[in-house]
């Protein structure tokens, strides 16, 4: 019927579609060729007399460089495990926020604030008040259990990034999630309940398979999202102890903005893009088949 | 005996309002050291009763220009999410309504230029910027901000367009509504929760943006996610003032965020809810 | 005034016709009904009609006028949907009146004909709900009242009752069939329901896989089907089958074999057909008898009791299925054998290609 309905209404959307089409493309490609063009440049904003074409030297330097290989591991691993964290537990909470208790509302509103907060301002708080090995309260309460008290950024950095990130994140994946589950049609459950399933073949057998499209939708998102993590390492740990919380992202710009390496930085961000790329075409595609199919 | 039910729903509410309060306790505690003095906000073990003070607040005035800030925000985020819904509604409309084979890859297309990491970008739209002027403007962040989240609205806008039944539109073909009288009494009305849950994810991203706004404004156009950092390095110490400066940045986005909830959660679907 | 003319139309969805070469004539104030199984083109033809479809090929005319290129909205008609398609956002009265709104109405012509249309239909205590504060029922005369504010002339009913219960649907049959005759315009109407089509249509026309199968009156349609899929959907229940064998022929007159071993005459033009073909017997269950002379005899497999009639589902030798309509208070129960009578001026006999054999009469 669609396809149908194209041909017979002949709609000239084009006028609809294209400032669309046509700003993003722009947004993307204008800096892409700049980037590129820069990545083959000899330029240094501290320095207006080195300049000229690069050849492929800011790639070599960069390729040589294994900061740019800790990098790419960190984005990944950070994106994985921040994906792990909010789905495992949104998918938990979405159930529990489904059932009946007292003061629901009130406790949901609670849960959903962490979405709302700036990723500056929650860097800050779990920099220096919560995670501060010596005033910080987590320190404190390790103190208080006859523990001695960890330097969270000094030796657990990755940890706390992830942890920073999936305190923000975690409200959205719940949001979603829950919408999810309670359209699930209260009869399945019930014609499962019959069937004789308890509450963990409900959860794996039912619950699970309708947030399919659900989970799809945030591991997409937040993928996006995660990729380009920024202000969090840049406030917490400025992309260290050495290379350790340093991602794509923080690389890039401690080239670029810190060092004023633009050619280097350019290069780096082609790598990033590339990489991008490479995550958005397997993804993209994957999601976009299962979401086909619901 | 205590009956089952009764039982259960109390273990819930136990097991629930812990997480709740877990997830919620770092705003919470920030709040609460916002109106401690500096020497209180430090004390180990921390301080749970304590004489509350609005120094910090006024300090922070003092330091830095929060409702210029908080101007800005409001501003830029209104702005680049008008500018978005502007070109995204029409867009969103001429995909659900009049699909062609190329609609799916134009959407994915979409999509994956939300991909482009900024980083990636940075330099060149930085450049560009400076050429123009629009370093340390509104206009210039209300672009980023609608470029940046265009993908994802025109998406969201999509999913709420399809929900709408054919026939309502059809019907107001036949009774001579034309397209634009179709997009302005039929289907923006109709698709209004949509809409506004579109618009309202888009203010939220755009308030805590904090990689173009870090790197594209000093401080005419700085919104709160830089007024913020400017209080990170340098009194990275003083704890209370920089509690009462984050109270200040959030506080209204989560205000506005838990009054408009209902309307967020029925909003944040993406399609995947059928 | 309203004529509607449909010539040679046809409609491919990208390589599948779904339509193909619809002619029919629909005369001015003439309630047609369209009738078939799901998927038969039904639906899209109204819809051709309408003007939310393209015609691929062929020529609509309204009134003589040829409206294939014209817009729904400036062919003078209105459309009754399904789901009704009321708009959720306005009010009973701002639905009424919306297509006068976009037609640039003065606001006192338009609180008129709404009124006018809200009275007809008993909603003038509804005017300022929204839909969804509405019963089923309400929702649809809305959507009536919203077509006939329009003042079309030429009313299109997509399925409209299928969404009510069974009890408001006979009611509304009643409401439309009143409609019809107060309101004096050409109404075309689809329906898979054979009941809403016999009990409303002054002609049905019958689909099946993008062609008309049929024409005709309601009576016509039950006496005269011109094919077993016609003798099969116009009736309820179910016209019975079954295959035979031509035993010899006569001027006017075919004498066939019954399972049994027994001959039944049948008064039909005798020169289509020659001895020995196998051809199919059918007879309605309403025109079978229990009789102690009957051809069949069968087991009773079920026994439907109505009421007011009694269905009984027979197996009868040879493993044959056979349905009877019988007294409401007809004594036979399952197991029982019971033989039944049949006329032969009451069967119909089809040729192989499933074509009936005209009446001698």
């Amino acid at each position: 019927m669609m396809t149908a309905l194209t041909k017979t209404r002949r709609v000239n959307t084009l006028p609809l579609i294209t400032p669309s089409v046509l700003v993003l493309f722009l947004w993307m490609v204008v800096p892409l060729v700049m980037t590129l063009w820069f990545s083959f440049q000899r330029y240094n904003l501290l320095n207006p007399s080195v300049k000229g074409f690069a050849g492929l030297e800011n790639y070599k330097s960069l390729v040589a460089d294994s900061a740019l290989w800790t990098a790419m591991l960190n984005t990944l691993v950070l994106v994985a495990s921040v994906l792990g964290v909010t789905v495992v537990l949104g998918t938990l909470l979405a159930v529990l926020f489904n059932q009946e208790f007292f003061g629901r509302p009130v406790a949901r509103l609670l849960i959903i604030a962490p979405f709302f907060v700036m990723p500056t301002v929650s860097a800050l708080i779990w920099k220096n008040m919560l995670l501060h090995p010596v005033n910080g309260l987590v320190a404190f309460l390790t103190r208080s259990l006859g523990l001695e008290a960890i330097d969270w950024f000094g030796n657990w950095p990755m940890t706390s990034i992830v942890m920073i990130v999936s305190w923000q994140w975690l409200p959205f994946a719940l949001l979603i999630l829950l919408t999810a589950i309670q359209s699930l049609d209260n009869e399945q459950i019930e014609a499962a309940r019959m069937d004789g399933a308890g509450a963990s073949a409900l959860f794996f057998f039912i619950i699970l398979p309708h947030l399919k499209r659900a989970i799809s939708v945030v591991v997409m998102i937040e993928t996006i999202f995660f990729l380009s993590v920024f202000a969090e390492i840049l406030i917490t740990t400025s992309g260290g102890p050495g290379l350790a919380t340093t991602n794509l992202a923080f690389l890039i710009y401690i080239r670029s903005l810190l060092e004023y390496d633009v050619g280097a930085a350019s290069a780096g961000g082609v790598i990033a893009i590339v990489l991008a790329n490479v995550v958005a075409f397997f993804l993209v595609r994957t999601i976009a088949r299962s979401l086909e199919e619901g | 005996m205590i009956n089952r039910p009764l039982l259960k729903k109390l273990t819930l509410t136990l097991v629930a309002w812990t997480a709740a309060l877990i997830m919620f306790f770092p705003v919470f505690w920030m709040l609460v050291a916002s109106f401690k003095t500096e020497i209180d906000a430090v004390a180990t073990p921390p301080m749970l009763v304590f004489k509350p003070t609005l120094e910090n607040y006024a300090a922070v005035q003092q330091r830095a220009n929060y409702i210029n800030s908080a101007i800005n925000s409001v501003a830029i985020s209104m702005g680049a999410t008008l500018l978005a819904l502007a070109l995204g509604i029409p867009a969103a409309y001429a995909m659900a309504f009049f699909p062609t084979r190329r609609t799916r890859s134009t959407l994915l297309w979409m999509l994956s230029t939300k991909m482009l990491p900024p980083v990636g970008v940075l330099v060149p739209i930085y450049l560009l910027f400076r050429d123009v002027g629009l370093i340390d403007t509104k206009a210039g962040l209300i672009i980023i901000y609608a470029l940046m989240n265009l993908p994802i609205m025109v998406w969201l806008l999509y999913t709420f367009f399809k929900e709408v039944p054919r026939d309502i539109l059809e019907a107001g073909r036949i009774d001579g509504a034309s397209r634009r009288q179709e997009l302005f009494y039929l289907l923006m009305p109709l698709s209004l929760p949509g809409i506004a849950s579109t618009a309202l994810l888009s203010i939220i991203l755009c308030w805590n943006e904090a990689f173009w706004s870090l790197n594209l404004t000093t401080s005419d156009a700085a919104p709160l996610t830089a007024f913020i950092s400017s209080f990170s390095a340098p009194e990275g110490l003083f704890w209370a003032k920089l509690s009462a400066a984050s109270t200040l940045a959030i506080a209204p986005i989560l205000l506005f965020g838990w009054m408009s909830q209902r309307q967020l959660v029925r909003g944040l679907t993406f399609g995947a809810v059928k | 005034m309203a004529s509607v003319k449909l010539r040679d139309i046809r409609k491919t969805f990208g390589r599948t016709e779904v339509l193909r070469g619809i002619d029919l004539e629909i005369e001015d104030r003439e309630f047609v009904v369209f009738v078939g199984p799901s998927g038969c083109g039904k639906s899209t033809l109204l819809r051709l009609i309408a003007g939310l479809e393209e015609i691929t090929e062929g020529d609509l005319l309204i009134d003589g006028q040829r409206v294939n290129d014209t817009p729904p909205d400036r062919r003078g008609l209105a459309m009754v949907f399904q789901s009704y398609a009321l708009y959720p956002h306005m009010t009973v009265a701002d639905n009424m009146g919306f297509s006068l709104r976009l037609a640039g109405a003065t606001k006192d012509e338009r609180d008129r004909k709404v009124r006018e249309a809200a009275r007809a239909l008993q909603l003038e205590p509804l005017l300022d709900r929204k839909p969804r504060e509405l019963s089923g029922g309400q929702r649809q005369r809305v959507a009536i009242g919203r077509a006939i504010v329009r003042n079309p002339k030429v009313f299109l009913f997509d399925e409209p009752l299928s969404n009510l219960d069974a009890g408001l649907r006979v009611q509304m049959r009643i409401e439309i069939a009143r409609l019809h005759e107060s309101l004096d315009a050409t109404m075309i109407y689809v329906t898979h329901d054979q009941v809403e089509a016999m009990t409303l249509a002054d002609r049905i026309v019958v689909l099946r896989d993008g062609a008309i199968e049929q024409t005709g009156t309601p009576l016509d349609l039950y006496n005269h089907p011109e094919n077993i899929f016609v003798a099969e959907f116009i009736g309820s229940p179910k016209m019975n089958l079954l295959p035979v064998r031509v035993k010899t022929v006569s001027d006017d007159n075919v004498t066939v074999t019954l399972p049994d071993g027994g001959a039944l005459d049948v008064p039909v033009k005798s020169d289509q057909l020659g001895a020995d073909e196998q051809v199919t017997l059918g007879v309605r269950p309403e025109r079978m008898r229990i009789s102690e002379r009957g051809q069949f005899v069968g087991q009773v497999l079920v026994a439907e009791r109505l009421g007011s009639e009694t269905y009984l589902y027979l197996q009868i030798e040879g493993g044959e299925m056979l349905t009877i309509e019988t007294d409401g208070d007809s004594l036979a129960r399952i197991h029982d054998r019971v033989a039944v009578e049949v006329k032969g001026e009451n069967c119909h006999l089809f040729n192989s290609a499933g074509e009936a054999v005209g009446r001698a009469d």
